[in-house]
């Protein structure tokens, strides 16, 4: 019932939208449509607020866009074609999450090989160093070592 | 490897590293590159200012066989004001036929931008709401499009046109499309 009355509350302010004068922004006339239209817009840049989303930016631009992606939410379009719709007209920029393509290969993928080509040289480092023979002390050096652990009590050596 | 070319290394790697980031910061990283680019300019139709010869509607068909620009200007755009006189200069000295796609703005205004500061274009398209702009992948005003003879999209510029860019960018593009 509540709904009901939310929806005819929301109508009566939509006609009132001329009242208000130029600067009021225009209500949502249906919330299911702006609904949809700001789950969509969420996750698209703002191509002139490049840091903020289609949803939040107060760009004309934005603006604009907005209102075409609740004409096509309105005229059925599903969120796949909405989205194909911008990206035909400004390039994957406008996704937060780049496609996986050849040409953005490099970027998803750079994190991961820079990670194992580190794993890669830190392995052969310490394998070489496991590796490696210690040559065995010569008398003088065997000396320096028995004194050395003479003066040092049992806590204190390695 | 022996240890001296091993310390080379490190070096060469920092050098491709300058290189890498200095060619980086001589691009700017807001500008989106065009998704129009080699295909076909999106079809419109619209009402023109009445500019005396190029009274009625314009639609990118009516130039084919042609090579043209596409200039998307506003007379409350600042920049569009800075590339005007080198604009006009560039339709005084060619024969490319300039169309000014006048964007989101009132027609009483843009006539009146143009009587005081001179019309390079052969004709003005008058896009109202922006919708044309959206099929041009407009983002910011001025911003200009190179069509070519069969009515594709070869090239988009973003910002303000110089002389520098018309003669460096735009004049070999539309020599080598010359139809």
């Amino acid at each position: 019932m509540s709904r009901l009355f939310t929806a005819f509350a929301l109508c009566l302010l939509g006609c009132a939208r001329a009242a208000l004068g130029a600067e009021a922004q225009p209500l949502a006339q249906d919330p299911v449509v702006e609904q949809r239209m700001i789950s969509i817009t969420q996750d698209l840049r703002c191509l002139v607020c490049q840091n903020e989303s289609l949803a939040g930016s107060h760009a004309e631009l934005a603006e604009d866009l907005r209102r075409e992606v609740r004409e096509q939410v309105r005229q059925g379009k599903s969120d796949q074609q909405i989205v194909d719709y911008l990206v035909a007209r400004y390039g994957n920029f406008v996704r937060y999450k780049p496609p996986f393509e050849p040409s953005t290969a490099l970027l998803w993928l750079g994190p991961f090989a820079l990670l194992a080509a580190g794993m890669v040289l830190l392995l052969r480092r310490v394998r070489r160093a496991a590796d490696a023979d210690e040559p065995p002390l010569d008398d003088s050096e065997r000396e320096r070592a028995a004194l050395l652990l003479a003066r040092t009590s049992p806590e204190e050596r390695p | 490897m022996n240890r001296k070319s091993l310390l080379l290394v490190p070096l060469a790697l920092f050098v491709a590293l300058t290189v890498l980031l200095t060619a980086g910061l001589r691009r700017d990283p807001s500008e989106i590159p065009s998704p129009l680019i080699a295909k076909p300019a999106p079809p419109f139709r619209l009402a023109t200012l009445e500019t005396g010869t190029g009274a009625g509607q314009f639609a990118p068909a009516d130039l084919r066989g042609q090579v043209w620009l596409l200039n998307v200007w506003a007379s409350w755009c600042g920049a569009c004001r800075e590339e005007h006189p080198a604009l006009l200069d560039f339709a005084r000295q060619n024969s490319v036929p300039i169309v000014g796609l006048d964007y989101k703005d009132a027609p009483a205004d843009a006539r009146q931008w143009l009587a005081r500061l001179g019309n390079p274009y052969r004709v003005v398209p008058v896009d109202r709401d922006g919708r044309v702009g959206i099929d041009y992948g407009v983002y910011g005003v001025p911003e200009t499009f190179v069509v070519d003879a069969r009515g594709v999209v070869i090239h988009k510029h973003i910002g303000p046109l110089t002389p520098e860019v018309l003669a460096q960018e735009i004049a070999p593009l539309l020599r080598r499309n010359a139809p």
